[in-house]
């Protein structure tokens, strides 16, 4: 064993593997310079943007916050934040509790449990455009699915995307149908890890379904349950493509997310210096909304 | 999903489980209805659907608003748009994330724990927060509405090289070393001795990057505004604002069916490889 160590290690040292070479860095160069050039760079040069006054084809003057005061002045900013809050409030526990049930429903190694989890996640392969076409044609009021099954029961459907209570309601529905498939599948990789020996352990004592759901199954996956948090949170707090699609944003702003004010005052009004601090703003919210749940997790972790 | 332990233990049937199969076939349907529904209406002709919406629940179906898709529209343009770009990203991806893997897990070079850890730290950046810079730089070296304008950014990404660096690292070095003792060159290790070896990463990595680029939206629309420049992604957005004025509703759906049956192949052959691809990128 320490024979074959030693000569592993002179072989590596005659062959100069070990020692720091500059040449090895080659390798990882193309790499690095796409990352140095399309993401590093622009991160900064974002953030330098947001302190100036500038359009499409120029940087203006030095503005210092003078940006990011003239968008907390705007009604229309601050509504499009609490939009996008009012968004993740209303997608992230439901996909979380109905991704977390489907886990527990087909955890099973039956045929139907597993062309179930196949349907499931299937919609997760499809683009925001197919997926917003399709629920468009359930939610509008001619040609819509919700229309026809209303009329079926002699009712009146009512605007969903145009009613200001139920807009918002309805990109989030279209959401979960999209998006339901990545914490089931995460939830259910968890319940895999669960070793049998101890659901063995609890039907010898006779535990009921319930009790061995609460006390051995959910504490066994909570570490799961923060990591889909965030995960979600930090996805849907960049929504754009539904609410874009389905409603620009309307009625009143009532579904303009955050996103979409920056995709609309940096790239339709070319106000590029508020745009970019409006994309600084988001970038914080997500890195504090994540940085939270982490804190939360591991406070959790240690009665 | 080998081996699942049933999340009871309990063979007895009770009344939860009746309650877990109503919710579970509810959901089911929730998740199925949307989906008929359109393929429904992409069969039924245009002027039936204006005259009576509810003639979808009956025959006659027809596909003739699928011969109408080959026989003009943007569409096939767009189709070619995203496989050039889809395919582009793909391969560039798998190349930098490759070299870089490699490089990261078996080489050692000056800084490398500082380079890894700014790439690493690069998987928190969200595309909004340097979107605004990119078009920026993007327009200054003319790169709109064109394929590399569309690819290059993706070409970024961290996911790849994280994934890549973890699987090099997997393999077991004995192998180099063998390899080392013929004199191989560096580059003639990597390429014929560890790369065959990656394979399943390169497929897992490749499948996805594939579903990702295929379903971008954000920058293609902000990048690529020619029509002709269109994916298919932004195509179809920018048909579905007006189609109360366009071609009508069933060659609109038959478009969705359409531009969404490919992808859907795609999952059908893949699932196992997408779902651990989604599942790695979602947990890092």
């Amino acid at each position: 064993m320490t024979d074959r160590a030693d000569q592993r290690a002179r072989w590596r040292e005659a062959a100069g593997a070990d020692a720091p070479d500059w040449r090895n860095a080659l390798f990882v160069a193309p790499y690095l310079f796409v990352f140095a050039t399309l993401l590093a760079f622009p991160l900064f040069w974002g953030v330098w943007l947001s302190f100036h006054k500038a359009d499409f084809f120029s940087l203006g003057p030095f503005i210092g916050f003078g940006n990011y005061v003239r968008l907390f002045h705007d009604a229309v900013f601050l509504q499009a934040i609490e939009n996008t809050f009012y968004f993740v409030l209303l997608t992230v526990p439901a996909l979380a509790l109905i991704g977390l049930f489907l886990a527990l429903a087909l955890n099973a190694n039956t045929r139907l449990a597993t062309i179930l989890r196949s349907l499931f996640f299937s919609s997760s392969v499809l683009s925001v455009t197919i997926v917003t076409l399709i629920w468009r044609f359930v939610f509008i009021p001619q040609y819509g699915m919700l229309a026809a099954i209303f009329s079926l029961f002699g009712a009146e459907p009512p605007a969903f995307l145009t009613d200001p209570n139920l807009a918002m309601i309805a990109i989030a529905i279209t959401t979960i149908w999209w998006c339901v498939g990545l914490p089931m599948m995460l939830f259910l990789a968890a319940l895999q890890q669960i070793p049998g020996d101890v659901y063995e352990a609890a039907a010898l004592d006779n535990a009921s379904r319930w009790r061995t759901l609460v006390s051995i199954t959910l504490p066994s996956i909570r570490r799961t349950f923060v990591l889909v948090a965030i995960v979600e949170i930090v996805m849907q707090f960049q929504l754009f493509g539904q609410a874009w699609l389905m409603t620009r944003g309307g009625p009143n702003n009532l579904t303009r997310p955050i996103v979409l004010h920056i995709y609309d005052i940096a790239f339709r009004r070319w106000d590029v210096g508020l745009g970019a601090a409006a994309s600084e703003v988001l970038f914080a919210l997500i890195l504090v909304a994540a940085m939270l749940q982490y804190l939360a997790s591991r406070r959790g972790d240690e009665p | 999903m080998t081996s699942a332990p049933s999340y009871s233990g309990v063979k007895r049937r009770g009344p939860g489980d009746y309650v877990v199969l109503a919710l579970t076939i509810a959901l089911s349907l929730a998740m199925l209805a949307p989906a008929l529904w359109v393929i429904s209406l992409s069969l039924k002709e245009n002027h039936e659907l204006m005259a009576n919406p509810n003639s979808v629940f009956h025959p006659p179906y027809v596909i003739d608003n699928y011969l109408n898709i080959i026989n003009g529209g943007g569409v096939l343009r767009w189709i070619l748009n995203s496989v050039i770009v889809s395919v582009g990203t793909t391969f560039g991806t798998l190349l930098l994330s490759s070299l870089a893997g490699y490089g990261f897990a078996r080489l050692n070079f000056p800084g490398r724990g500082v380079l890894f850890v700014i790439v690493l730290f690069g998987l928190a950046v969200p595309e909004q927060a340097v979107i605004v810079a990119r078009h920026q730089i993007f327009s200054i070296l003319k790169l709109h509405n064109t394929y590399q304008g569309i690819i290059l950014p993706s070409l970024s990404n961290a996911f790849g090289v994280f994934l890549m660096t973890q699987y090099f690292r997997a393999i077991p070095k004995e192998l180099d070393e063998a390899a080392l003792l013929d004199n191989a060159g560096r580059f003639k290790i990597f390429w014929k001795v560890l790369l065959p070896l990656t394979l399943p990463a390169q497929a897992t990595l490749g499948i996805f990057t594939f579903l990702l680029s295929w379903n971008d939206y954000f920058w293609p629309l902000i990048s690529a505004t020619r029509k002709e420049m269109y994916t298919l992604t932004v195509g179809m957005a920018s048909m579905q604002v007006n189609f109360a004025q366009s071609e009508g509703v069933g060659f609109l759906m038959a478009q969705a069916v359409f531009a969404g049956a490919p992808i859907f192949i795609v999952y059908l052959f893949f699932q196992k490889y997408i779902v651990t691809a989604m599942s790695g990128a979602a947990v890092r």
